[in-house]
């Protein structure tokens, strides 16, 4: 509750701070605000990522005094309320009613693909979030940058680390029965096997599943179980792992075992091995303040949601910076989005490649209990990794996107 | 083989769990014909509030029965308030019933937040017990004990005592009971604070397996939807069998046909519908 007090009064304050400006010094010298529309999900399932999305972007503002190269930023938030027909209406009411100059989000791959073809036709340069592949592969949209990564990126860098340091060599898969999880495992399993491994039986409980002991059951004969879970499903899965006795270690996903989970889990996550875009360790000293200032504000540790959307905040100033404020022309401001090159920020240096992904660090954990809290502590950091892994882009771009059945198991 | 064992005894402790949760849709839906669509919510709400209790130290199982009774307490504002004054008109109850689903999840939110609770296994019911050679979680059977023991008294509520007499007279024919003194109107309420009693004490038992998250309501509903009907609406036998039967076919759906786990799940039900539409063990609709 108080969370939501202190937000409001944040924005209103920062409302009637950008209404006393204009009131103040009229129109001569002060440029006009850089409006930023923020896509996200604050109702229904999905509410808890969404929330935290916003706490992300809202903490990034405050620390830059709500002036980005020279300009105040007004931010306006859409709860699109976790579906396309939502995503769709509010992105419409971003353009066209509250003429923003980029948009934060959306949350989930489905909202991303409602709108990618209208704010590609609009020119509306969109920082998002959501990992699925083909918005950066095979349907680009040339308004679009990424700074968290595609589905697999992540799983590339695990199933690496599976194969060589960790020698695993069978493993069965688990993720929820949705594109996510499709494109996670599909990612691990082409990696997983080329290094020598083998996927052996890749399982897929629907997204709404509330027991996952009839797929727990069918574990066996493996080294290992790569799980890929989303939303609140890895709390409930790994509890369930350890209540069925299972002790085969675990390797995840990124969301399946992130920083903002940790205060759900109990002790059955200790020893989870996760790769993410994201870690809580890493030692920047925006990451820092990123930190601290969720904990001051919301009580809560960042994860992958709040960092990333924290991230596209540095990505967007950094792009104002080289256009030296300006946004009017589309096509320079996605331009300047594109060549971004950071070191400082939470998820460490990256860049961008010529489709609008992040190529970056990424960072395998282990989840550790320290004291009465578990943590991810990083033990090993994969440089500039790009969403097309070691592979070459133009074989990767020709074959099939990952999918459910793509790549196949061998028998 | 193994796997065989663990699905069938894990198919029995999802069936008690359902068992709890769909019983108290069914005598709601038997007696006052209310197709309670709050019913998930309840079932949200308890393991909600449940993690407030024992936040606040209280042990699981007080929490468990208090949470329960709190969210029976709102059953019978919902009940007296509202659902009172449409009696008979069945889609405005859908609407209402479905409303209110909607704004308990927006409520849970905003004070539980989006985040994932868990819900700590009381200490002496944790870990393995042996069943037929395989180590089983204790919670588990634990908690198809407590579904027997809960089936045992509401049976003897039904079948033994006066309430139950009334119970059931006013699920039989309404008019008639009241025609013989009976106040049908108290027996709603004091039916609907039981239902909603039993799913808000469902949610708190199933909590150290399922955890609590925005969402959760709707996840259950179907099954207790799934449940009532295959078993028949206002009959416990029916909500026994059917709980047990959906706990079989989930089971054993998502083992066997897991692309298929949804038609599996639901497929029983719309032949029950088909031919026998009040029910395995539902009478026919006076």
């Amino acid at each position: 509750m108080a969370v939501k007090v202190r937000r409001r009064e944040f924005l209103a304050g920062a409302a009637s701070a950008a209404v006393g400006a204009s009131l103040a010094f009229p129109a001569i010298a002060q440029p006009k605000p850089v409006r930023i529309g923020l896509l996200t999900v604050k109702t229904g399932p999905l509410a808890a990522g969404g929330i935290q999305m916003e706490q992300g972007t809202i903490r990034f503002l405050k620390d830059r005094s709500n002036m980005l190269a020279g300009r105040k930023v007004e931010l306006v938030v859409g709860d699109t309320g976790g579906n396309p027909a939502g995503a769709k209406t509010k992105t419409q009411e971003l353009v066209e009613r509250e003429h923003v100059d980029m948009i934060f989000g959306p949350l989930a791959a489905f909202e991303l693909l409602a709108i990618t073809d209208y704010t590609a036709q609009a020119k509306m340069p969109v920082l998002s979030l959501a990992a699925a592949e083909d918005m950066t592969q095979r349907r680009p949209n040339p308004y679009f940058v990424r700074a968290s990564g595609t589905s697999a990126q992540p799983m590339h860098v695990l199933a690496d680390y599976a194969a060589k340091e960790l020698k695993l060599k069978r493993v069965v898969t688990i993720a929820d029965d949705f594109a996510f999880g499709h494109e996670q495992m599909a990612g691990f399993q082409r990696v997983f096997e080329d290094a020598g491994g083998r996927v052996v039986k890749k399982l897929w409980p629907p997204l709404v599943t509330p027991d996952y002991t009839p797929y727990l059951a069918q574990i066996s004969g493996v080294d290992a179980v790569v799980q890929g879970f989303a939303g609140s499903n890895p709390v409930k899965f790994m509890k369930q792992y350890q209540d069925v006795g299972l002790k085969l270690p675990v390797l995840a996903g990124a969301p399946a075992c992130d920083e903002a989970l940790m205060k759900s889990f109990g002790d059955e996550a200790v020893g989870v091995i996760s790769c993410s875009a994201y870690t809580g360790d890493l030692d920047t000293p925006s990451n820092r303040r990123l930190i601290d200032g969720v904990v001051r504000d919301y009580g809560n540790v960042p994860g992958l949601y709040a960092a990333g959307l924290y991230v596209n905040g540095i990505v967007a100033e950094a792009a104002l910076e080289k256009t030296g404020g300006k946004t009017d022309d589309r096509e320079a401001f996605i331009k300047a989005l594109r060549s971004v090159s950071l070191t400082d920020t939470p998820r460490g240096p990256f860049t961008f490649d010529h489709l609008g992904n992040v190529v970056g660090s990424f960072y395998v954990r282990k989840c550790e209990r320290k004291g009465d809290k578990l943590v991810n502590t990083t033990i090993k950091t994969y440089p500039k990794v790009s969403q097309f892994w070691t592979y070459d882009e133009k074989w990767f771009l020709a074959q099939p996107v990952y999918s459910r059945d793509f790549p196949p198991l061998k028998s | 083989m193994n796997l065989w064992v663990v699905l069938a005894v894990n198919s029995i402790t999802l069936g008690g769990l359902l068992f709890l949760l769909s019983a108290g849709f069914s005598l709601i839906f038997g007696l006052m014909k209310i197709p309670n669509l709050t019913h998930g919510s309840f079932f949200m709400l308890g393991a909600y509030l449940a993690t407030s209790l024992i936040a606040h130290g209280f042990d699981f199982w007080t929490a468990a029965i208090l949470g329960g009774l709190l969210v029976a307490a709102l059953g019978g504002l919902v009940e007296r308030l509202i659902l009172r004054r449409l009696i008979g008109a069945e889609l405005a109850q859908v609407l209402v019933t479905l409303g209110l689903s909607f704004m308990i999840a927006d409520v849970c939110l905003l004070v539980w937040t989006g985040d994932p609770i868990r819900i700590a296994t009381p200490p002496a019911l944790r870990g393995a017990t042996l069943v037929m050679g395989l180590g089983f979680p204790t919670y588990r059977l634990a908690i198809s004990l407590v579904a027997v023991v809960f089936a045992v008294v509401l049976w003897a509520l039904l079948d033994r005592t006066r309430l139950g007499a009334m119970i059931r007279a006013g699920v039989d024919d309404p008019a008639m009971a009241r025609v013989v003194g009976i106040r049908v109107s108290r027996l709603f309420t004091i039916v609907f604070c039981l239902g909603a009693w039993l799913a808000g004490f469902a949610g708190v038992i199933g909590g150290p397996i399922l955890s609590v998250y925005p969402g959760l309501d709707q996840e259950m509903l179907p099954l207790a939807l799934v449940v009532v009907i295959l078993g028949g609406s206002g009959s416990l036998v029916g909500s026994l069998v059917g709980s047990f039967v959906v706990g079989f076919l989930y089971n054993f759906g998502q083992a066997m046909f897991p692309e298929l786990a949804y038609v599996v799940l639901f497929l029983p039900m719309l032949v029950v519908l088909v031919v026998r539409p009040q029910g395995l063990f539902g009478r026919q609709a006076a």
